[in-house]
């Protein structure tokens, strides 16, 4: 049970992740790589902060604009330097690790005792009457599916204004919206811009959360943004925009309970999260594909059996008009 | 309105693919001239559209709309003044979007984009109201997503979008090249109405001799990235497919065989 709530915790704070990879990943159709480094950078100026005695909810704040500028960076590479996304993304990344061994001094800051958004939000839930394991686990549960409706909620809405709206047609046919007087380079900015914004104000909750910030806790980020954002448009459907991201939530939560599980199994060691992770995002990407290939081919073998068997009675009813017509001669 | 002077665009230049794309470019279209193009595949149509539209910048020249200098105006800023429809039905709307979007779209393209909601109540009567006007029945499926519509479906709603806003200049770029014959004379018609409703200053491109003869009221034809006839008002009333033809033979002094096909 308590590894089951810990599984939806840590699934809503990745949550606000993975609507982050559905910006840039759907709706922009910009593979963006900079997450892996923009995660550990919020999780560094969140950590840093709050070590130097700063108020966590600020810490955490700040760190969403700093994922904004390092997601601009990665839209000016792009547009202003005309790099390639992948590798625009991949540089940033890179640029990135280094930036947050500088924020941190250290690959390691441990926040052991420190005051923390989670730390605060159990002392309220104490001051209301609860004990402290209940004021924990509900408190984080309660305040963390808040923040992840409120981060749905804001995406939902950005992407109906003129300016959303103009985002998404960056990414869905840019000749068009240029011809409709957008300047699609700003578009792709801003737009990482707010993906990576998200990346990094989640980061710096995992860092509260988890109890440390890690240079390396970014590796596979973007994988597991992906397999989130995979697994609820699965599962849940795209029918419109309020569907898909309540669909990319639902996918973060189901992608930690699937992982929780997967660790029970006796052989797989934490260390295996990312192979597990990989998997995942293989059989989600490859099985949809043969479903429809085994299904199309269903298809086509029923086609041909009706069509033999329609030729089968036209030959019999042929023969049988033969028999007619000789029996009037 | 539109005014084009001393265009001069070159690709490749200095290696052994040069192409002059455009030579000495003349022209000037006053308010609610609506102007045909024709001429021969490579004979510069479409780098045409490109440099007014502001895809392209021109090597030399200016080009001017409604006396402002547009030259080297960037294309989303440019794009303000001219509606585009082009060839391809699929390039003028967004697929994965509804309808009602792409209007909204459509809707801000002179205006800042804010963060104001796009579709608004006011503004989806407004759209309704708009798509009666195709006759498709579009304005009951505001909240489709245009990769339902059919190719002649979504080339009407772009040129929609690319004109009620009324744009100085309106571009046609082969828009009804990729339809079938009754589709492609839907939106012959629906231009002409378009067109005639909001009095918009039109350049439109064709393969199509009998179409730019029909449509508008000048021509002008294209040959090698320069302009070789241009036929005005009154001359172009009484102008025919064989005299055209005849025309071009008499410049060129050549067999126009890939337009004869066109023709049969």
């Amino acid at each position: 049970m308590t590894a089951m709530t810990g599984a939806v915790e840590s699934g809503l704070i990745y949550a606000i992740v993975a609507l982050g990879v559905y910006l840039s990943f759907r709706i922009l159709d910009f593979p963006d790589l900079t997450v892996d480094g923009s995660f550990v950078t919020g999780a560094a100026v969140a950590a840093t902060l709050i070590v130097n005695g700063d108020d966590p909810f600020m810490a955490t704040c700040l760190a969403l604009f700093v994922g904004f500028a390092a997601g601009c960076m990665t839209g000016l590479l792009h547009t202003a330097g005309k790099i390639n996304p992948l590798l625009s993304g991949i540089l940033m990344m890179i640029a990135l690790y280094s930036i947050n061994l500088r924020i941190m001094g250290r690959s390691n800051v441990p926040l052991l005792n420190q005051k923390t958004v989670f730390t605060t939000i159990q002392e309220w839930g104490t001051t209301c009457g609860l004990d402290s394991a209940a004021a924990k686990t509900w408190g984080i549960l309660l305040s963390m599916t808040l923040l992840a409706l409120l981060f749905k909620w804001f995406t939902d809405w950005f992407l109906q204004t003129e300016i959303g709206l103009a985002i998404r047609a960056t990414g869905d046919n840019p000749r068009m919206i240029r011809s409709l007087s957008a300047n699609t380079n700003l578009l792709i900015v801003f737009g990482l811009g707010l993906s990576n914004a998200m990346v990094a104000f989640s980061g710096a909750l995992v860092a509260q959360y988890g109890g440390f910030a890690d240079v390396g806790m970014g590796i596979g980020m973007i994988i597991i943004g992906l397999a989130s954002v995979i697994i609820g448009e699965a599962v849940f459907g795209t029918k419109t925009i309020a569907r898909a991201t309540l669909a990319v939530i639902g996918g973060a939560i189901m992608y930690r309970i699937v992982v929780s599980l997967a660790l029970r199994v006796q052989f797989l060691e934490t260390g295996d999260v990312k192979l597990i992770t990989a998997c995942i995002v293989i059989l989600a990407l490859v099985v949809p594909q043969m479903a429809r290939q085994q299904k199309e081919k269903k298809r086509k073998e029923e086609k041909r059996r009706n069509r033999a068997q329609v030729m089968a009675v036209a030959a019999t009813g042929k023969g049988e008009a033969d028999v007619a017509v000789k029996k009037d001669l | 309105m539109l005014q084009l002077k001393r265009i001069y665009k070159v690709f490749h230049e200095g290696t052994p693919d040069e192409k002059i794309a455009l030579q000495n470019i003349h022209l000037t279209l006053r308010k609610g001239d609506f102007v045909t193009v024709i001429g021969s595949n490579g004979a510069g149509k479409s780098t045409l559209m490109n440099v007014i539209s502001g895809v392209l910048f021109p090597d030399e020249g200016t080009i001017w709309i409604d006396g402002q200098d547009v030259t080297m105006m960037p294309e989303y800023i440019r794009s303000r003044y001219i509606g585009r429809v082009f060839q391809d039905p699929m390039a003028g709307t967004a697929p994965n979007m509804t309808i009602e979007e792409n209007l909204a779209m459509a809707y801000t393209r002179n205006q800042k984009r804010t963060l104001r909601r796009g579709v608004t109540k006011k503004r989806r009567d407004e759209f309704r109201e708009l798509l009666s006007t195709l006759h498709l029945g579009l304005e009951n499926r505001l909240q489709a997503k245009v990769g339902l519509l059919s190719g002649g479906e979504r080339q009407a709603l772009s040129l929609l979008m690319a004109t009620f806003t009324e744009p100085a200049i309106l571009l046609l770029d082969e828009h009804t090249a990729a339809l079938d014959p009754a589709r492609a004379e839907l939106i012959t018609n629906l231009t002409k109405e378009i067109v005639e409703r909001y009095r918009l200053t039109t350049l439109m491109i064709t393969h199509h001799m009998q179409q730019a003869i029909d449509l508008g009221n000048r021509l002008i034809m294209m040959d090698k990235g320069q302009i070789i006839l241009e036929v005005d008002e009154n001359e172009k009333k009484r102008l025919t497919v064989e005299k055209l033809l005849a025309e071009f033979q008499r410049i060129r002094g050549e067999q126009l065989v890939s337009d004869r096909a066109v023709l049969s």
